[in-house]
């Protein structure tokens, strides 16, 4: 009785998302406020609605009703409670259904939030969002629904994937979903300045701090996948240049250009259409990849079961959102000029070529994605791209836009006077060749071309990022929250730079074979095997190995790597033995048995791994403080 | 320089910048691009010799051979038409296994031996790589000579 309430819960909220679209976009149109007025009441309903469909389906997977297809086809009685929970979102139907939360959420907020615009421009807004809301509402209930029944009900579920089961991959879904569908009130942002064919300053500093927030969800979603498949699937890198990793990453970029093209946007009213143009791309890549992760498409590990219906649906509806807003956007961008100027090494140049260089960065990204699709497509055979086509492009833009950046902070709008802090960015670049000086030549000895070079561009952003406090605060100047934000992202951006730098230069890393008592060396290390037993967990039994690490013979640390057998499933999962120290990570991977007493072990010694996501999360932090910033909430107080 | 010979530089300077970065990434990936090739098409001399490529179909049961204690193995895949003999040292996945799908990517020697240096199985023990299954199926005419449970796509969860 409970999934049939969850599946009506989801008929009222398509139902008001019709509504809440037709009398967002139709009411400000024919002029009939009562219309327009209906729009939040609308938003309200469809919120409940949809939150109470979520909440019946969580509650069938704590309950475990297997009656339930859905909950008995990913869950399981022994099934700790909290990873029940984060089976909701473990296959398709479920994350569709967090999805439309997520959204509807999203647009709660921004009904509240939105009283001090005017009524018209926030209907459409919320018009927009709507649409959305119903593409993916219509495309969960037919052909996705969570609710299908199971007869007769199924004596015990088939259990979550082994894989899910973890603390950061239950979270890693709701958070690049979060960040995935901010972008989409960019998006509506845009299409209601088009349709409106109006677009200021105060519109760009109204879509700032949305756009920011989305792009931290977004940052904490990747470094949280990035790291899961760091430890748990056992292989030990934190980027593969997986397709799905790629999906996310595209979006990604194009959000952080946007929110440069934004700064520009609203500092000079300037960039109008190119910004309006990476609201358009920065949400149609998050349905891109949405399509790509969800049809089957892709080779991955997120792939779920191919259903080509699904397939056709998303590629219907991408088509409809992404189609529709470049109609838009031809019809309507001609109206929104922008007209002033700026000097060469203005501020605004900087940002220009910051927008280009990532725009490239994506469009290579994208290129080395889709071109294995094209190529199958087309009949012209079957063929992967991998990081030996990644790295290199990916680098290319990149690095200069790193050295770019670490002036480009320094530089002021309109007029080019980076000549102030000549000083500020010369000396930030000598303390950071220093400290590269130091690390290739004393610390970490022998490097590659490229390593000096990322930790040299990594420490010169990481200081140059500093100045600007450092110099407001020398001269008694107050921080407002988007210095400190601006300064943060930066310096964690430099600090990503340099932890990636030693990631790839300084890993040590090799396949021994041990048995119970025998060592292997990896580089300067010294694995060995001091026993092997078998362990059990809740639903799961396990081989435990303890490995003891030693440098130059002197012991430093003891890892447990497992092998797993998870009951249910009958799947042999590889658990990492990793020892977290505050400089790198001694790493252990268990794998099978080769005869003879002896046992295969991945080894690997990462320095500053760990830094890469703290960065990333630091990323993130930098763009929650910046998008708080005073003079985006004051205009809600005073309703300017 | 009037603002228009600087806007007209500007621009140059970007379309000058964009094609040298479509240029590099194009000569990237003609370099760096690897071709899968199924055990037929390896015997019909259609892969490449000595030059990196991906290799796929099945383990053949009871040719996993591995010296005790050793990480050197070796294993024959096959497609049911022509066999190929594959040599990797080191850990295989959790999943790799005898009459699995399986992806090895290395180079092919001339004596006709596929030196691996990574070998993919995934996450789930009915999964069969697409392209693997495919070219299983072209081979069979949509008859699976083993193991009805395979399916084209893992079933694994975000």
């Amino acid at each position: 009785m409970l999934a049939e309430i969850g599946l009506f819960a989801m008929v009222l909220a398509l139902l008001a998302a019709m509504a809440q679209s037709v009398f967002g976009i139709a009411g400000p149109w024919l002029g009939r406020d009562s219309w327009t007025a209906a729009v939040r009441p609308a938003v309200t309903v469809q919120f409940w609605t949809t939150t109470l469909s979520l909440a019946v389906l969580i509650a069938a997977f704590v309950q475990n009703d297997f009656s339930v297809k859905y909950v008995a086809a990913n869950s399981n009685s022994a099934l700790p409670v909290g990873y029940r929970v984060a089976a909701v979102w473990g296959a398709h139907e479920g994350s569709l259904l967090l999805w439309a939360w997520i959204l509807v959420a999203w647009t709660l907020a921004v009904a509240l939030l939105s009283k001090s615009l005017p009524s018209s421009f926030a209907a459409r807004v919320l018009g927009v969002l709507g649409l959305v809301s119903l593409g993916f509402l219509a495309f969960t209930l037919f052909t996705s629904n969570p609710f299908m029944r199971l007869e007769p009900a199924a004596p015990d579920g088939r259990d979550l994937n082994p894989l899910l089961q973890d603390p950061a991959l239950a979270a890693h879904p709701p958070m690049l979903y979060a960040g995935y569908v901010g972008l989409a009130v960019a998006f509506a942002f845009a299409c209601a300045a088009m349709i409106e064919g109006r677009l200021d300053q105060a519109w760009a500093r109204w879509t700032r701090p949305w756009t920011t927030i989305a792009w931290a969800f977004l940052t904490v979603g990747i470094a949280l996948g990035s790291w899961w498949a760091y430890y748990e699937l056992g292989w030990g890198g934190y980027w593969f240049w997986d397709p799905v990793e790629n999906a996310s990453f595209m979006p990604w970029l194009v959000a952080t250009a946007l929110i440069h093209s934004l700064a520009v946007t609203e500092k000079r009213g300037l960039f109008k259409s190119w910004t309006l143009l990476l609201a358009i791309l920065g949400f149609s890549l998050s349905l891109l990849g949405t399509f790509l992760v969800r049809s089957g498409v892709l080779v991955s590990v997120h792939s779920f079961a191919a259903d080509p219906a699904r397939g056709m649906f998303i590629l219907a509806f991408l088509v409809i959102i992404i189609g529709g807003a470049l109609t838009l956007y031809a019809w309507r961008a001609p109206l929104l000029r922008s007209e002033a100027g700026f000097e060469f090494t203005a501020r605004e140049s900087f940002l220009l070529f910051n927008n280009i260089l990532l725009i490239v960065a994506a469009g290579a990204v994208f290129a080395g994605t889709m071109a294995p699709l094209i190529s199958d497509a087309l009949g012209l055979g079957t063929l992967s791209v991998g990081r030996q086509y990644f790295d290199p492009v990916f680098l290319l833009p990149t690095l200069p836009l790193l050295a770019l950046a670490a002036v480009g902070i320094h530089s002021s709008w309109k007029k080019g006077r980076v000549s102030d802090r000549r000083a500020a960015i010369l000396i930030s670049l000598a303390v950071g060749v220093l400290i590269t000086l130091v690390l290739v030549l004393g610390v970490w000895e022998g490097a590659k071309i490229l390593t000096p070079l990322g930790f040299g561009v990594g420490l010169w952003l990481f200081f140059s990022a500093l100045v600007d406090p450092i110099d407001r605060w020398r001269r008694g100047l107050s921080w407002s929250r988007g210095v400190i934000g601006m300064a943060i992202a930066h310096a964690a951006l430099g600090l990503f730079v340099v932890s990636v730098t030693a990631v790839e230069s300084y890993t040590r890393e090799r396949d021994l074979a041990l048995a119970v008592g025998e060592s292997g060396t990896v580089g300067e290390f010294e694995y060995r095997l001091l026993s092997l037993e078998t362990a059990e967990g809740p639903n799961y039994d396990a081989l435990r190995g303890e490995i003891q690490v030693f440098e130059h013979g002197e012991p430093i640390g003891i890892l447990y790597p497992e092998k797993r057998n998870y009951w249910v499933q009958r799947q042999m999962m590889t658990e990492a033995g990793i020892d977290m120290q505050w400089s790198r990570d001694i790493f252990a991977a268990l794998g099978e048995d080769l005869g003879a007493g002896r046992w295969s072990v991945r080894a690997q010694v990462r320095p500053l791994i760990n830094y890469v996501w703290f960065a990333a999360l630091l990323m993130a932090i930098g763009g929650v403080v910046a998008a708080t910033d005073r003079r985006y909430r004051r205009r809600e107080e005073t309703g300017e | 320089m009037t603002p228009r010979q600087r806007r007209i530089t500007l621009v140059v300077g970007i379309l000058a910048g964009v094609s040298l970065a479509g240029v590099l990434a194009l000569n990237a990936f003609r370099e760096n691009v690897m071709f899968f090739f199924d055990p037929s098409q390896v015997a019909a001399g259609d892969a490449p010799i000595e030059k990196r490529f991906r290799l796929g179909g099945m383990v053949r049961p009871g040719t996993v051979d591995r010296e005790a204690g050793s990480l050197d193995m070796s294993f024959v895949v096959t497609d049911f038409k022509h066999d190929v003999r594959v040599v990797y040292t080191g850990v295989v996945p959790d999943l790799f296994r005898e009459n699995q799908g399986v992806v090895a990517h290395g180079r092919l020697g001339s004596n006709g031996v596929f030196v691996a240096d990574e070998i993919l199985a995934k996450h789930d023990e009915n999964y069969m790589p697409p392209e693997v299954a495919k070219a299983i199926k072209e081979k069979h005419g949509g008859v699976m000579p083993v193991n009805p449970d395979i399916r084209a796509a893992p079933q694994t969860g975000t």
